[in-house]
């Protein structure tokens, strides 16, 4: 069965990075390590282990940093060559066709890791001290994982009970292909520790930004949901799933400015948003978070970020602190300690997210997939998943889908 | 010879094309037969001697006023407050009529032993003025003597300390002018009358006047019903203003008002044809508007905008009078409509007309689409007495570039203002909500008190100001615009004048009636 494997080719990988740079991302595809080829299912690495079969499988922001050459060489020994990639899965199980959503990270219990480490011991498997261990090879999630599989491979993967979540018969696939993005979103509005009456600016409005404002606007609504979108059909999502104001990214510090009520003084506002979201994970994105942070303010990085150059006087000087939001694991919602994913699926149903789900391929046309995906706000898009539901391939399965399989 | 008065064209199939300003370039359009171009009067004669007739005006005050050197004594208190950079349009030659005047009223304050002087920039909420554009309206003499032992000011309307609440008039309108003007034993107040809104009790009401004050006659409703504020008798605005006035002198502020007149003669000597009906070009003008024309397509918009700007206007003072308020200005209005009055028969369904680089807002600076709205709809609209010269559910046909572009130290409140009231709304009156978080935004605070930045509320006052004609036409379209900045300001874009007119037709129906304001020149419409 065909699938896509990620090698360990370092000449490809700079072949692909200069073609990316050049051409925007997701072009670098033709010449990375990338390739569709003849993959076997993956064995089932132990008991509690089950095989999945993807009906969608999304392409990630840090999907794109990773073939793009992007990714910064952190996690070089936190995953493991080659490897199918695909984290964002809905799929059925193999005994059963029963729907399900796959929670990729590979914590302690999936690596049979015991006792198992502190973040795990709490619940919060995203920051799980062992990815690297065990008796799988290294591999932070499910899709980075040589013995794992990922979601675009036809081949399938293999997932632990406790990475599956059952989809309800409500949620539509692409409703469903939704859950895992916004549950990094749960993870990064509960991080953010936003107050009632807070100003909270959100840069980017790709898929993560869209779902990090609707999350925000269902779990802990601010005073002022302030959002820097690009393009019109991010703006009017961004709109509809609750911010109060968006504007244009270069417009957005003069609304924190405004809001805020702040002063300026050295390009930096004197005052500013008491948390800034920053969902691109770009220098420019983080050094525009510092710029417009109010002092003793938070900046949350949940868009994927690698190697900057940031001058960070302005952190120093005003106290300012710096947090990552990756993945998640277990919350505290309004006092409850609730699976994120159980949240997550509650707030794709709310909020429709089925709806950012812009464009669907088949593997065999993975390279314009990724090429779409790499532009997808360009081209009024906000996520493009791969389709395996090969017999199904040239039927529309949601209202709300449009694309090259609709 | 007296000048030609102004002259209504209807356009015939010999009518050369029709001169349009269009930002810092013009246009010729080939107008509809039948349409009618309104060309304004000529300049009237300027004073042969302005000094003498200065000299003469303050010793011979109107109304109930003594002569001027009657009222300087020894010890007293003596504040000259003068219009600002936005008056006169372009700026003009130097001498300024500001500095004649002054420099008389200074010369009969130091002969009657007047040491305690203080002159005040009148900004109401405008931008301060630089110190080269202090100069050119008072003179070196002036600005040398005053300006290093800080006697000259700028009217601070955010700084409490120099503000004075005189009471509130009978419709229950703050009166909140500057403390030292108030408070002086003489105010002498210094104007420059180019259109007829211009001078009367507007001056010190508005002119030294805090937003507190000012918000009373600075809204959607006032400039609604000003119909229009060029015609001070069916004017909200001068309404509320003539209030203010009366309790300003009730409450014990002792006003000299000097008023001067200018006349038309707008551009110099490169530019006349600008002046000129077409059909009276010579070769001269003929090569003077090609090679502008030509010159200004190859030019950057910086160097464009730079070379309009630098240009000292030929306009020379034409008349001068002093005294009580409401007797000047009434001589100072006849003169403005002797100037630019022009009978026109009727309305019309479509207006047209070019817009120039500058506004009152933007000398020396960017003339962003907010202005160019207001120059258009508030001020060309409103250049009428009787009735609007486009009928009512008419359109107006504007053209200007009107570029996406902003001073961000002139003009800061306004880019926050186009990109996030505007894109709500461009109903005057529903942006009034917002109106209080501008004006009291401590950022455009500081940047008015400490820059050079027009106030944070001034934008939504430019908007106002185009309430009477949005509620009036039934369409704007707008030729050769930057089209987002021409739909964000709730406007149509059109590529051509053809295009537009083509739209237009949609508005008003078929064969409809054109009018072409042909101006600047300034020139008033007076419709029966």
């Amino acid at each position: 069965m065909k699938g896509l494997v990620f090698e360990r080719n370092l000449a490809r990988f700079a072949a692909s990075r200069m073609v990316s740079v050049l051409g925007g991302s997701g072009r670098g595809v033709t010449v990375g390590p990338l390739r569709l080829t003849d993959v076997e299912p993956p064995e089932l690495p132990g008991p509690g282990w089950q095989q999945v079969r993807p009906l969608l499988a999304g392409i990630c922001g840090s999907d794109l940093s990773t073939l793009d050459g992007r990714s910064s060489r952190y996690f070089e020994d936190v995953v493991s060559f080659p490897f199918v990639p695909g984290h964002e899965v809905v799929g059925t199980l193999a005994d059963s066709d029963d729907r399900v959503v796959i929670e990729p990270v590979l914590g302690c219990v999936a690596r049979g890791i015991t006792p198992l480490c502190g973040a795990c011991a709490e619940g919060r498997t995203g920051g799980c001290e062992r990815v690297a261990f065990g008796h799988l090879s290294p591999g932070l999630q499910i899709g980075y994982c040589s013995d794992t599989g990922g979601g675009w491979s036809a081949a399938g993967l293999v997932a632990h009970d406790t990475q599956l979540h059952p989809v309800p018969d409500a949620l539509s696939n692409e409703e469903a292909v939704m859950v895992e993005p916004a549950a990094c979103a749960v993870h990064a509005a509960v991080a953010a520790g936003v107050d009632t009456g807070d100003t909270v600016a959100v840069l980017g409005a790709g898929t993560l930004g869209l779902c990090t404002v609707a999350a925000l606007a269902a779990l802990s609504p601010p005073g002022s949901l302030l959002v820097g979108a690009k393009y019109a059909h991010q703006r009017r999502l961004a709109d509809e799933l609750g911010a109060d104001v968006v504007v244009d990214p270069d417009q957005l510090m003069r609304t924190v400015r405004r809001s805020s009520r702040s002063l300026e003084a050295s390009a930096t506002l004197t005052g500013g948003a008491d948390v800034v979201i920053d969902c691109v994970g770009s220098e420019e994105s983080l050094a525009q978070a510092l710029s417009m942070v109010r002092p003793r303010g938070r900046v949350v990085l949940v868009g994927m970020p690698g190697r900057v150059t940031v001058d960070l006087a302005s952190l120093w000087h005003r106290e300012v602190t710096v947090t990552g939001a990756y993945a998640y694991g277990n919350e505290d919602i309004g006092g409850l300690w609730r699976r994120t994913f159980d949240v997550a699926m509650e707030l794709v149903a709310a909020k429709r997210l089925g709806r950012l789900v812009s464009a669907r391929y088949p593997l065999d046309r993975f390279e314009e997939a990724l090429a779409h995906a790499g532009s997808a706000g360009r081209r009024g898009a906000v996520k493009v998943v791969f389709d395996l539901r090969a017999r199904d391939r040239f039927r529309g399965t949601g209202p709300s889908t449009k694309g090259p399989l609709s | 010879m007296s000048p030609r008065p102004g002259f209504v064209l209807e356009v015939d199939r010999s009518t050369p094309s029709t001169l349009f300003w269009h930002g810092e370039g013009f246009r010729l359009e080939r107008l509809p037969v039948g349409s009618r171009v309104l060309y304004a009067p000529e300049p009237v004669d300027a004073l042969a001697d302005p000094v003498a007739a200065i000299r003469r005006a303050l010793q011979e005050p109107l109304g109930d006023c003594a002569p001027l050197s009657s009222l300087l004594h020894p010890g007293m208190q003596l504040t000259i407050a003068f219009d600002d950079v936005s008056l006169p349009l372009p700026p003009m030659r130097g001498p300024d009529n500001r500095q004649l005047v002054i420099e008389q009223v200074l010369e009969l304050a130091a002969d009657a032993g007047v040491d305690d002087v203080v002159l005040i920039a009148a900004l109401a909420l405008h931008r301060r003025m630089t110190d080269a554009e202090l100069r050119h309206a008072l003179g070196e003499r002036i600005f040398d003597a005053f300006a290093p032992h800080g006697l000259l000011w700028q009217h601070d309307a955010e700084d409490p300390e120099q503000l004075v609440h005189l009471g509130l008039t009978d419709h229950g309108e703050d009166v909140e002018i500057n403390k030292r003007a108030a408070t002086s034993d003489l105010l002498i107040y210094v104007n420059i009358n180019l259109v007829a809104m211009d001078g009367g009790h507007k001056s010190v009401a508005t002119g030294l006047a805090s937003y507190k004050s000012l918000r009373h006659h600075h809204n959607a409703h006032t400039m609604a019903q000003s119909r229009s504020f060029m015609d001070q008798h069916r004017s909200e605005l001068h309404t509320s203003n003539w209030r203010m006035g009366r309790l300003i002198a009730a409450a014990g502020v002792k006003v000299f008002q000097i008023e001067t007149n200018l006349n038309t003669d707008t551009f110099p000597e490169q530019f006349r044809f600008l002046q000129r009906r077409e059909w009276e070009w010579t070769a001269r003008d003929r090569a003077g508007f090609l090679a502008s024309s030509k010159a200004l397509q190859a030019t950057p918009d910086r160097v464009a905008r730079s070379i309009f700007h630098s240009i000292r206007s030929p306009h020379k003072m034409t008349s001068v009078q002093a005294g009580e308020v409401g007797a000047v200005h009434e001589r100072t209005t006849e003169n403005v409509y002797a100037q630019q009055l022009l009978e026109v028969e009727g309305q019309t369904d479509i207006l047209t007309m070019g817009l120039p680089y500058i506004c009152p807002y933007n000398v020396n600076s960017i003339m962003n689409p907010i202005l160019v709205a207001c120059l258009g709809l508030g001020y060309f609209f409103n250049m009428y007495r009787g009735r609007p010269l486009v009928r009512e559910g008419g359109v107006v046909i504007m053209s200007h570039p009107t570029p996406w572009a902003f001073h961000p130290g002139h003009h800061p409140s306004y880019i926050d203002f186009f990109e996030q009231v505007l894109a709500e709304t461009t109903d005057p009156v529903e942006i009034g909500k917002y109106e209080e978080s501008f004006a009291t935004d401590p950022w455009y605070v500081h940047l008015y008190r400490t820059g050079n930045a027009y106030h944070g509320v001034h934008p939504f006052y430019m908007w106002y100001w185009c309430a009477h004609a949005l509620e009036h036409v039934g369409a704007v379209i707008v030729v050769g615009g930057d089209r987002a900045a021409v739909r964000r300001l709730g406007f149509k874009p059109a590529s051509s004048m053809a295009d537009a007119l083509e739209m237009a037709t949609d508005v008003v129906g078929p064969d409809p009636s054109l009018t072409h304001l042909h101006s600047p020149p300034l020139l008033m419409a007076d419709v029966p």
